[in-house]
């Protein structure tokens, strides 16, 4: 089973007077449980090609499946619904809200979802306590260092038990330390729970984590290197 | 707690100096709004209750036709008969007959117009405030007596005090002339101009001999155990009444008009500069949710891409300017009862109220009503309105796009 199909993806947007490619017929299948890295330099596509597997922007054409369901053709509150449950994401910037502490970014993605207050209050805390923050749940992301806010966003990722997370550049802000330790929580959670990850980076220290290294340079897939995966 | 609430609560006091400050104008909106509005009902009952009292009672028996056409022949016949089986069918002493018309009073070789109104002496100071504002000798005592109570302003035009004597002409019910000498036995001021100037009482016995009335008279006043229970009252009135009586029951809105309509016309002008206020408060909270909302377009892009609807977002706005909306009604509903509440015992004034409340028979001072009403109304409608406000910033959310939001600076 495919968790991630695309096809012949095009996508072009305008910067200023410039009119960039994004996308330039992308074609693209991603297995269930993969553990995949999107490396291109800055402008190359890898960014807006994972936007577009989590319909958060809408391709100029072409096909997008997930798990077998076509999404490029949804409306914004079907591919709302389908991100809350099917996708977990997780930014360069941590992006946690400010005013809730740990466990409760973790909790309102859960409380969105309609779970109810004891459920996601435990769930929470199991997640915390797997992403090595247990007993930080009370703190505020301000109180937290970079790589404890990042392991925050994994676990708001990962509360909906998603199929598919989609990382955008999760360890620019780390240090190497830091990063390697957020890439074995990747693998973990990948390898434990058979989750799909998909990585946008530059850096080789993350593609080393990966099974596939899609190469992509202005916004072309100019190589498809497996490693472990088939 | 839901964390949706706790999300809306803290988001509030991110920038706690602009929350404080459109906080501040609801406060001080609604105190304001508060202290207005318990001040104008205060005004209106002391209007109505006063006027009342003073002229018309609650309701009235009279002949149809005679509150609009002053005709002495269109009477209440038996009229003393009907007040005793009113004031036993109601339970109550506070009934009282009334008969009037109008002639020429004279002392010397000065004459001037007024109504004479002939009351019971022992039964009108429960219909009436009349007898309590008699300011120089005293009220009627004898129901046949050849005496007179006239007003103040009347009693210095004539020129005569207590002792002396006056003349009145006018016309009798069955068209004969009506003449009588009496006695001013005392002097009224109930500071409305036009009562003090033609406005004078003489026993209702005395009345019926000298205009020819019979036993009849022009009105059966009662009073209602309060502005509340006057509709009622009315309609026990009316079952009272005997079947075969061609006679109607008005109540103080029928027989005063003019005083609603001052009281409506004042409603509306303030309301007016309420309305004016209650948009400005409506502005500033537009301008800071539509700040916050702006400020936290990357959050919201964030947001919306873990899978949170715009909609979702949206009534997050909303509820933040509801609890904001709710601090500033409580503030706002407790500083301003407590002000309300001080002044209801202390009364208040101002620079020309008691120029102005003579007008309508009102005293120097006002005391603000203390009610649901008085306190409540002005703060919700700020509350409503400060909800609608932030329906803008709410609606934006609708078309952000949360590609396009997360690169916001």
């Amino acid at each position: 089973m495919k968790s991630v199909r695309c096809v012949d993806l095009c996508k072009t947007y305008r910067q200023g007077d410039l009119e960039v490619t994004g996308l330039d017929h992308v074609d693209l299948e991603i297995n269930e449980g993969g553990f995949v890295c999107l490396s291109a330099p800055s402008g190359g596509g890898k960014t807006t090609l994972l936007n577009a597997i989590g319909g958060l922007d809408t391709p100029d054409s072409g096909e997008i499946y997930l798990a077998g369901d076509r999404i490029d053709n949804l409306s914004k509150g079907e591919l709302a619904e389908m991100r809350l449950h099917q996708i977990g994401f997780v930014f360069q910037a941590y992006n946690l809200i400010p005013v809730l502490t740990a466990r409760e970014n973790v909790e309102f993605v859960m409380e969105v979802q309609g779970v109810a207050a004891a459920s996601r209050r435990k769930r929470s805390l199991e997640l915390l306590e797997e992403v090595g923050l247990g007993g930080l749940g009370d703190r505020l992301p301000a109180q937290m260092s970079g790589g404890q806010q990042q392991r925050v966003a994994v676990a708001r990722a990962i509360a909906s038990r998603p199929a598919l997370v989609l990382a955008d550049e999760p360890t620019a802000n780390l240090d190497s330390q830091t990063s390697d330790q957020l890439m074995e929580l990747f693998v973990e959670l990948n390898e434990h729970h058979k989750t799909t990850f998909v990585i946008a980076t530059h850096d080789q220290r993350v593609m080393a984590y990966a099974r596939r290294v899609i190469h992509m340079l202005d916004g072309r897939i100019v190589d498809d290197e497996r490693r472990d995966e088939a | 707690m839901n964390i949706t609430f706790r999300l809306a609560w803290r988001n509030l006091w991110r920038r706690k100096r602009r929350t404080w400050l459109t906080v501040g104008a609801m406060v001080f909106s609604n105190i304001l709004l508060v202290f207005m509005i318990s001040l104008q009902l205060g005004m209106y009952e002391m209007m109505i209750v006063n006027a009342l009292k003073a002229q018309t009672g609650h309701l009235q028996v009279q002949a149809p036709g005679y509150k609009d056409d002053f005709k002495i022949r269109q009477v209440v016949p038996n009229a003393k008969q009907l007040a005793d089986d009113l004031r036993q069918g109601l339970a109550t002493e506070e009934v009282a007959v009334r008969a009037a018309a109008f002639a020429l009073i004279s002392s010397g070789d000065r004459s001037y117009g007024a109504q004479i109104t002939g009351v019971e002496p022992a039964r009108e100071s429960l219909v009436s405030s009349l007898p309590g504002l008699v300011t120089e000798g005293g009220f009627l005592s004898d129901p046949m007596a050849e005496e007179i109570v006239i007003g103040s302003v009347l009693a210095r035009n004539l020129r005569v005090g207590v002792g002396d004597e006056l003349t009145f002409i006018g016309s009798g019910r069955d068209g004969s002339f009506a003449a009588a000498v009496v006695d001013v036995v005392g002097i009224f001021e109930s500071g409305v101009p036009d009562m003090d100037r033609g406005f004078a009482q003489v026993p209702l016995g005395f009345f019926q001999d000298a205009f020819a009335m019979g036993d009849a008279g022009h009105a059966v006043v009662v009073m209602a155990p309060g502005l509340l229970q006057v509709g009622a009252t009315q309609a026990r009135v009316e079952a009272l009444l005997p079947a075969d009586a061609d006679l109607v029951v008005h109540d103080w809105d029928a027989l005063l008009p003019g005083l609603k309509q001052a009281i409506q016309a004042d409603f509306v002008s303030a309301w007016f500069m309420y309305g004016i206020l209650i948009i400005l408060v409506a502005f500033s909270v537009l301008n800071t949710q539509l700040m916050s909302v702006l400020e936290r377009t990357k959050e919201f892009g964030i947001v919306m891409s873990l899978g949170v609807t715009p909609g979702r977002l949206g009534r997050l706005v909303l509820l933040e300017t509801a609890l904001m909306g709710i601090v500033g009604m409580v503030l706002g509903v407790l500083l301003g009862g407590g002000l309300v509440l001080w002044l209801h015992f202390n009364g208040f004034t101002y620079p020309g109220l008691e120029e102005m409340g003579g007008k309508f028979n009102l005293p120097g001072r006002i005391y603000p009503t203390v009610s649901v009403l008085g306190l409540l109304t002005g703060p919700l409608i700020v509350l409503a309105a400060s909800v609608v406000a932030s329906f803008y910033p709410a609606l934006r959310l609708r078309w952000m796009e949360p590609v396009a939001a997360m690169r916001a600076a």
